[in-house]
């Protein structure tokens, strides 16, 4: 909604249109309390604030007539300003949206709040939670990022073809990041997780409707690719936690949980990814992530993780994925062989980074496995990673 | 850190056939040796594998002979470039190079120099 009224109206009405939609939700709780849900509530929540923001449009245009009245006494073309509702403007303006909060001139965590408070209508409360930080942080943030937004001057225009590559990265990188908050998110509160994870794939599946203005696609197969890839990992969203919150590993995790709806989903994205174009990492992330819904173990699909995480490396660096890659090398080779792979990693400084030696050492040598484990816990930053770290060294000590 | 060049050098004349599965085989290891070195965050360019097929070299004055220079009976089949601290440190990481398995290859340590380098 804040992005349909900032489409008409410009990026720097940004706070207005907030306003309007908070104004319109209020006046929702109060009406729909009173007489009922109306029959389309999402159709009546754009009339009312589409009816708020051209009151509120009237008010700015007064009093700039008469301040003009008075310098020029001249005449003033009076235009009724309108605002389109249909639900084709909707996806337009969000998707213009989408690309003018992943202007480079913003940080990409703000990027990531902004695309929250403005695109997802989450409250600052809920963004504070999810990304486990502080209201006054979030505020700061999203204050800076409006800023910046003013002072580069962007618009809410979709770059041309040439700007429209590089922004879509910047877009694709912004929409996999809420992805990620969402899912590897340590906030306690299930719902907002998987809501995160939602809307980042809502997001992302905004961009595979866009037709320019020549009805041309601006979809790059990498766009199918992440959605695929964002499907595969979302469907284990609910085997991924315990009822008691706890993380559950994917070796120990109820594969019957794994949802096979988001599964399927993602093998069609992901055929359209394949279907044409450059291999991007999304595609081999999205590779991986489908070898992961695979149920049970075989060699062969260790042996392809392995292979996949060899070429992800080789066209990006991450520490994130040398540690798989790592793990994987684990499972084909066996940990022995693996343990030189992991130790010439040194990511000393990193939690995973202990907590997989210390996994690799189990069996081989308890001693070294207890010190990795106690390293892990001191910088474990979250309840729940130490509950996991935790038990891991009861049990070395037990056994 | 500097840039090195890996140059894998092999002998001449071991036209030996390979089979699939011997080929899937090596290349599963030439894919962990490199993507060992990539998860290491040394891994600068992939390189190329070099061809012997239609290869030429060309001399001076227009000679132009048929295959790959062999200079001692071997010849070079393909090179990645890897960030290290030094010379000893790229050897360090050629060392797992598969080219080495047969006990006949050779790596080549080399050091990119940069444009502006005028020892």
């Amino acid at each position: 909604m804040v992005a349909l009224i900032c489409s008409r109206f410009g990026v720097d009405q940004i706070d207005a249109a907030e306003d309007v939609v908070s104004e319109t939700f209020l006046a929702a709780a109060e009406t729909w309390g009173l007489k009922g849900v109306p029959d389309n509530p999402v159709g009546w929540l754009y009339r009312v604030a589409k009816n708020n923001t051209l009151n509120g449009l009237k008010h700015e245009r007064v009093f700039r007539q008469k301040v003009k009245r008075e310098l020029v006494k001249g005449s003033s073309s009076s235009i009724e300003p309108q605002l389109d509702i249909s639900p084709e403007n909707i996806t337009d303006s969000q998707l213009r949206m989408l690309f003018a909060v992943c202007h480079p001139s913003i940080p990409v965590e703000a990027q990531v709040s902004l695309a929250l408070r403005v695109l997802c209508g989450f409250t600052i409360d809920e963004i504070a939670q999810a990304l486990l930080t502080t209201k006054a942080n979030i505020n700061k943030r999203l204050y800076r990022a409006k800023e910046k937004l003013r002072q580069s001057g962007v618009t809410l225009t979709l770059p041309d073809d040439v700007g429209m590559n590089e922004r879509l990265d910047a877009v694709l990188i912004t929409v996999y990041l809420l992805f990620n908050e969402g899912y590897y998110s340590a906030s306690p509160d299930k719902l907002l997780r998987k809501d995160l994870c939602l809307e980042a794939m809502r997001l992302a599946y905004l961009l595979t409707e866009y037709r320019g203005g020549s009805g041309k696609a601006i979809v790059r197969p990498d766009v199918y690719s992440l959605l695929a890839l964002m499907c595969f990992q979302a469907s284990r969203l609910e085997a991924r936690v315990d009822a008691a919150g706890r993380l559950v590993l994917y070796e120990q995790q109820d594969s019957g949980l794994w949802n096979t709806e988001l599964i399927n989903r993602g093998n069609s994205f992901f055929i359209k990814a394949c279907d044409a174009g450059a291999l991007s990492r999304y595609h081999l992330e999205a590779a991986i992530a489908w070898w992961h819904t695979q149920q049970g173990d075989s060699r062969e699909k260790w042996e392809n993780i392995l292979m996949l995480y060899n070429r992800l490396l080789m066209l990006a660096y991450s520490p994130i994925a040398a540690l798989n890659r790592a793990y994987a090398y684990a499972r084909v080779y066996g940990k022995e062989a693996a343990i030189p792979e992991a130790e010439g990693l040194e990511l000393t400084g990193n939690l995973f980074y202990h907590s997989l030696l210390g996994e690799l050492y189990l069996g081989v040598d308890e001693g070294k496995a207890v010190g990795h484990f106690e390293q892990a816990l001191e910088l474990a930053s979250t309840e729940a990673e130490r509950a996991v770290i935790s038990r891991k060294i009861g049990s070395c000590r037990r056994s | 850190m500097k840039e090195f060049a890996l140059i894998f050098r092999v002998p001449s004349g071991l036209g030996a056939e390979v089979s699939p599965a011997e080929m899937q085989e090596r290349m599963t290891f030439w894919m962990n040796w490199m993507g060992g070195i990539a998860a290491k965050d040394r891994l600068v360019n992939s390189g190329n594998r070099l061809g012997v097929k239609d290869s030429k070299w060309v001399g001076a004055n227009g000679v132009v002979s048929d295959g790959p220079y062999t200079e001692v009976k071997e010849f070079i089949n393909g090179y990645i470039v890897v960030r290290a601290e030094n010379g000893d440190e790229a050897a360090e990481l050629a060392k797992g190079c598969p080219i080495l398995l047969g006990g006949v290859g050779k790596v080549e340590v080399r050091p990119l120099v940069a444009p502006d380098n005028n020892e």
